[in-house]
């Protein structure tokens, strides 16, 4: 598994549950180390140990967790790059959406080695879409789920989410876009962090 | 490129309302036969901070490239050819253009931001609306971004990395017990220093009545011993000069670019003399000392790292021989015994 998965995921659980937490569940997944390097790649047996030490040690099911680690990459100070990725996608939700088929070679053109599962947008009847996600970490499709609440959140949109199929290698979501402008949303411009 | 300034009538078929111009090219100019801005994209108005209509087509942009001119007729020559224009409200932003005629002498010129791009960003706060769609800037704004991100958190680890080295570096080569350098950093040492060509002196030091302190104050006040030890060797010798602890109460000195005798011998009795001050050790007073052999490598005879530490370790049992608290240098040694056998040798 690539570091920067990882590495969301102890920031994600440190910040959510406090480092005392993290520790243990770095104790209980029978690891050694407390941190990883966001650049380099990791058995995936480790994130899979992380993974069920902190749903029993949180007694929160799997889904859930990685949800809530999906919102926490975008709405999280630290991870702000990452929201601001998200945003280059389009200026509304809507091109946000379409954009989400590009995701996985926009983010191979900023680390080559992170493969991301590949997302297909279909039109549905009565202004809906489902979002077929397919990879091969199943976990992704829920942290996906997270991450479009929470950017729905950011654009202002509101947005009803609909999972209608799990299967090994993801699943099929219901994309429902009810109002463009719900909310103010959070700001974005152009003007990068550096500029 | 010899095409004809105006095109041809059956090429005519698109006529354009402003509003899409704008949406296709938000940075066009167009330019009016007499050379005056007819209209122009919105994001340009951005850049430069104001309308730019109804004036010469020169008060906009200077052409720089392939040549300059502040002709019309020269500038529609130039069709079809990667134009270059700096902004004349920004100079420092250059722009890439290209132009077009249109009918009747007027010309449609069509500019981006090219490599300035991530600049005027910042500058101007410009959003995704103030490009086409199709244009690659956003992309390039992200890849820009991305690359700035990986290439912080790269940074980040390269910085851990070197930290952790050297850290590693120093554990490897220091004892922990006394700060000093190890058996292994000592090595290193003496193989540098020899391989100079520098003089300097090996003092081998070894303790007298330590294994008694060891013996009646237990392991911990031998410890305590040790530290106070290695403190004072530490306050006798200069910077430059390689203090180790290569055994249990065994201690080396290297002494760079000093190799006078009598200076030497003095230093070594002095240091004898301060290790034989009683130390208060867990409120118990401890008495030690120390012998130590020394060899030399001059300019005249520079022996191998090898011979040294074996010419130390004779002076040093020499020392010992005599009785404790002596120092001895090698070749005095070497001296006596040719005498004692009578210069058979």
């Amino acid at each position: 598994m690539h570091g920067l998965i990882n590495r969301a995921i102890h920031f994600f659980l440190a910040d959510t549950y406090g480092r005392q937490v993290w520790g243990e569940i770095v104790r209980d997944a029978g690891l050694e180390r407390h941190a990883f390097e966001s650049m380099l790649s990791y058995d995936d047996k480790t994130t899979d140990a992380l993974l069920i030490a902190a749903s029993a040690r949180l007694c929160l099911p799997r889904a859930m967790l990685l949800e809530d680690l999906g919102t926490y990459l975008v709405s999280h100070r630290a991870l702000e790059p990452v929201r601001r990725l998200l945003r280059f996608g389009g200026e509304t939700f809507l091109e946000f959406l379409f954009s989400l088929e590009d995701l996985p070679d926009r983010a191979r053109l900023a680390v080559p080695d992170l493969d991301l599962p590949e997302l297909r947008l279909a039109e549905d009847v009565s202004d809906g879409f489902k979002l077929d996600c397919r990879g091969g970490w199943p976990e992704a499709f829920y942290i996906l789920q997270g991450l479009l609440r929470a950017m729905a959140d950011d654009y202002g949109a509101l947005v009803l989410l609909d999972p209608l199929e799990e299967r090994p290698d993801g699943g099929l979501l219901g994309v429902r876009l009810l109002d463009t402008s719900f909310s103010a949303g959070r700001s974005f411009s152009l003007k990068g962090p550096m500029a | 490129m010899n095409l004809p300034l105006d095109p041809r009538p059956r090429d005519r078929v698109l006529g354009l309302p402003g509003a899409s111009l704008d949406r296709l090219m938000p940075m066009h100019v167009w330019i009016s036969a007499t050379g005056d801005v007819v209209r122009t994209g919105p994001t340009l108005p951005r850049l430069a901070g104001g309308p730019l209509t109804l004036r010469p087509w020169t008060e906009v942009v200077t052409l720089r490239r392939p040549r300059p001119t502040m002709r019309l007729e020269e500038l529609l020559r130039m069709q079809g050819v990667a134009l270059k224009f700096t902004l004349n409200a920004a100079p420092e932003i250059a722009l890439k253009g290209l132009v077009v005629p249109l009918p009747g002498g007027a010309a449609l010129l069509n500019l981006s931001l090219g490599i300035s791009l991530i600049e005027a960003v910042g500058r101007f706060d410009l959003t995704l609306s103030d490009f086409a769609p199709t244009d690659l800037a956003v992309e390039l704004l992200y890849l820009n971004e991305a690359k700035t991100a990986v290439a912080g958190e790269l940074r980040r680890l390269a910085l851990r990395l070197n930290g952790a080295r050297v850290t590693a570096e120093v554990e490897a080569a220091t004892d922990t017990l006394t700060g000093l350098a190890n058996r292994r950093a000592f090595d290193e040492a003496l193989m540098r220093l020899s391989a100079s060509g520098l003089p300097f002196a090996l003092l081998q030091l070894d303790l007298d009545l330590f294994k008694a302190v060891n013996d009646s104050h237990g392991h911990a006040a031998g410890d305590a011993v040790l530290r106070a030890v290695a403190a004072v060797l530490r306050g006798h010798c200069r910077g430059r000069d390689v203090v180790a602890r290569v055994g249990g109460d065994e201690f080396v000195i290297l002494m760079v670019d000093f190799t006078d005798r009598a200076k030497l011998s003095d230093n070594a009795a002095r240091l004898i003399a301060r290790l034989e001050q009683p130390m208060q050790v867990q409120e118990t007073e401890c008495r030690i000392s120390a012998s130590i052999g020394i060899a030399l490598a001059t300019r005249q005879r520079h022996p191998s790292p090898e011979v040294l530490l074996q010419e130390a370790d004779i002076a040093l049992y020499e020392s010992k021989r005599r009785g404790r608290g002596r120092v001895t240098f090698y070749d005095d040694w070497l001296e006596r015994r040719r005498s004692a056998n009578g210069d058979t040798g």
